[in-house]
């Protein structure tokens, strides 16, 4: 009994949350659409860890569904890379829903906050798909699963605003969804397979032609529209603005995140390090948005005065640093990025549910609403404060250990100049977070009531709980950056 | 290169010149028109070209459909990608619905599907609301002036009142 679970927990990932949304419908009610959404959450979380001993003891896992072989049936593969992303997506989903319960009912109507659940519970069955899954087109279907859950969970925003940011939002993932479908067509033309493993195999034969070539820019540039690389980002702002904020505060800590395993998983388990990055300049392209996107996002940052905007702008900067790691394609960049994506999910996750927190209390979130709130939500703005420091990658925290990584990395290559643009995006970043600080603890609040009064201590206790887990990844970073290297050495491995 | 050879290329390939000419009509119209409903049309033919793509990847000359007979050795078509298909036109499927939705919900909220006017309305709440933002800016820093001023000078309590009326105008 006990063995038979242990072997089907791969797919309960993504069995559970599918079949809850339904049953969160029909209950119809939002207490226990919650309650499901919170069972469920965290059941995946802890599947999602006792798979990430499994795979770190006995290596990776292959679940083969429906009893067909992996060539030609789907295959779920769980390896030290996705094992990362799952834990952090599960993690996110569980912590987001001690938020969600306040935050929700405050920002959506009641009687519609059951249909809020069921979204969120597909949204989360398409991250952990995409991450876990082993098949190409099952990818695609695992992406769009999640793009359209996270098109309307975006369109449920209370500003009307929501609804043309949630349909431009549509209009563009749509497109790089179908980009993605028009490569993994390329590659099913030329290899005639769609499992991953077996693509890879396959492909050194016909890596010359036009068409697989073809296939490698479809792929990519459909990906980066999902995770918003910098031209391709003009969507997210937007989107992450007028979201509500638990919204907010899980599809920026995962969704982008998730988008960027899938580039990487493309890149260099089926196409190969080799080819994307040797063969085809790749890496200069990439690296070159990348640094791009670092300074422009950061900049754009600085002149926002919704701080929800401001933290969204940041993601865009911080994206960029995770595509310049893993455009370096070396061992130490890839850790970097992976590294990062860890960190930046748990760090804007944090900033985003206090920025709800805040939220939650003023009714509004620009820079001048938040004034003066450090004395009255005390628990609330140092929670900001300290995000605020891991982002900018102040020492013992998070951001801090990925960023000396890259910066390690980008200093093996001797890239000097890429080195300065880390540097400068750091500092832009700085001043970004310091003018919400200052608004924050230097001015005086907009009313003067004098209370003190927090944000519900759920919400509160769920931004504490990422705020704690980015500095004990910061003080204790062995576990993470060990895992991170296993995989990168793993992604290399298989590619060359 | 001979009139022959231009032709085969030309009917050779003709599903697939098709489908770029359905994918570019596509994609052209989501990017040039400012209807919302027209937008998502072009979306739908961006996502049908694609979809003839894959069906045109699986079809073999002469072959028939896959279906197993007595005589066993039909050539048949490939069913794999027309099965892809299918799970592709579903979430083809879904994202137009869920677009028209969103364009019926932004017809309620704003009395437009045409993007331009949607965007004109945004942009005008965005302006005001940021020439609010300014002037709260403006009086929040004239009050902490004038705070300072009032701590700096303890007890002349007039000079601080003096520098708050002066910014007063700015407050509204």
């Amino acid at each position: 009994m006990i063995t038979q679970f242990l072997s089907q927990m791969p797919v309960l990932l993504v069995v559970l949350p599918l079949l809850a949304a339904p049953v969160c419908v029909i209950v119809h009610r939002a207490a226990p659409a919650w309650f499901i959404y919170a069972l469920i959450s965290w059941a995946c979380f802890a599947i999602a860890f006792l798979l990430f001993v499994q795979v770190r003891i006995g290596g990776p896992i292959s679940y083969i569904l429906g009893g067909w072989p992996p060539p030609f049936g789907i295959e779920l593969r769980l390896d030290a890379l996705n094992m990362l992303v799952v834990l952090l997506v599960t993690g996110i989903a569980a912590i987001a829903s001690i938020y969600a319960r306040a935050s929700i009912a405050a920002e959506i109507p009641r009687e519609r906050a059951y249909l809020f659940y069921a979204a969120l519970l597909l949204c989360l069955c398409g991250l952990l798909g995409i991450s876990i899954t082993g098949d190409a087109f099952n990818l695609f279907v695992f992406l769009e699963i999640s793009s359209l859950s996270s098109y309307s969970l975006i369109a449920m925003g209370a500003k009307r605003r929501a609804l043309l940011s949630a349909f431009q939002y549509l209009i563009m993932g749509t497109i790089g969804g179908t980009f993605l479908l028009i490569g993994i067509g390329f590659l099913y033309m030329m290899t005639g397979s769609l499992n991953m493993a077996d693509i890879a195999d396959r492909l050194p034969a016909v890596s010359d032609t036009r068409t697989v070539e073809a296939g490698l820019a479809f792929i990519v540039i459909g990906l980066s529209l999902k995770f918003a690389l910098f031209p391709l980002h003009i969507w997210l702002p937007n989107a992450y603005t007028y979201a509500p904020s638990a919204v907010s505060a899980f599809i920026a800590a995962t969704a982008t995140k998730v988008a960027v395993y899938a580039l990487i998983r493309f890149l260099f388990t089926v196409f190969g390090a080799a080819y994307a990055f040797g063969q085809l300049p790749l890496g200069e392209v990439l690296m070159v948005l990348a640094v791009v996107a670092m300074l422009s996002g950061s900049v754009a940052a600085i002149f926002q005065t919704d701080v929800k905007r401001l933290l969204a702008w940041s993601s865009v900067a911080q994206m960029g640093y995770i595509v310049l790691g893993l455009s370096m394609a070396s061992a130490t960049g890839l850790t970097a990025a992976l590294a990062h994506i860890v960190n930046h999910g748990i760090i804007k996750g944090a900033l985003f549910m206090a920025a709800g927190a805040l939220f939650w209390r003023m009714r509004a979130i620009s820079i001048n609403d938040v004034a003066g709130l450090g004395r009255r939500m005390p628990l609330t703005a140092a929670a900001f404060v300290v995000a605020g420091l891991a982002l900018i990658g102040v020492p013992a925290t998070g951001g801090f250990i990925s960023k000396w990584l890259l910066l390690e990395a980008v200093m093996e290559d001797a890239h000097y100049g890429l080195a300065a643009a880390i540097l400068v995006s750091s500092l832009l970043s700085v001043i970004y977070i310091g003018r919400v600080v200052e608004a924050l603890y230097f001015r005086d609040p907009a009313d003067n009531d004098g209370k003190t009064a927090e944000a519900p201590v759920s919400m509160v206790a769920a931004t504490w709980v990422l705020v704690g887990a980015s500095v004990a990844l910061g003080l204790y970073a062995s576990p993470l950056v060990e895992t991170a290297e296993r995989a990168a050495a793993g992604l290399l491995g298989s590619g060359a | 290169m001979s009139l022959a050879t231009i032709a085969d290329a030309f009917f050779g390939l003709f599903n697939y010149w098709i489908v770029i000419v359905l994918m570019m009509i596509g994609f052209y119209i989501v990017i040039s028109h400012d209807n919302l409903v027209k937008k998502l049309i072009g979306l739908n033919l961006f996502q049908t070209s694609v979809f003839i793509f894959y069906i045109s990847m699986g079809k073999i000359a002469g072959s028939t459909a896959p279906i197993l007979t007595e005589g066993d050795d039909a050539v048949y078509a490939h069913p794999l990608p027309h099965v892809l298909i299918l799970t592709a036109i579903v979430v083809g499927v879904a994202t137009m619905a869920l677009g028209l939705a969103l364009v019926v919900r932004i017809h309620e909220a704003y009395g437009s599907i045409e993007e331009d006017d949607v965007l004109a309305a945004d942009f005008e709440t965005q302006d005001s609301e940021a020439a609010t933002e300014r002037a709260r800016q403006r009086s929040a820093e004239a009050r902490q002036q004038a705070g300072a001023r009032d701590d700096a000078d303890d007890g002349h309590r007039a000079g601080g009142e003096r520098a708050d009326d002066g910014h007063g105008d700015e407050r509204t």
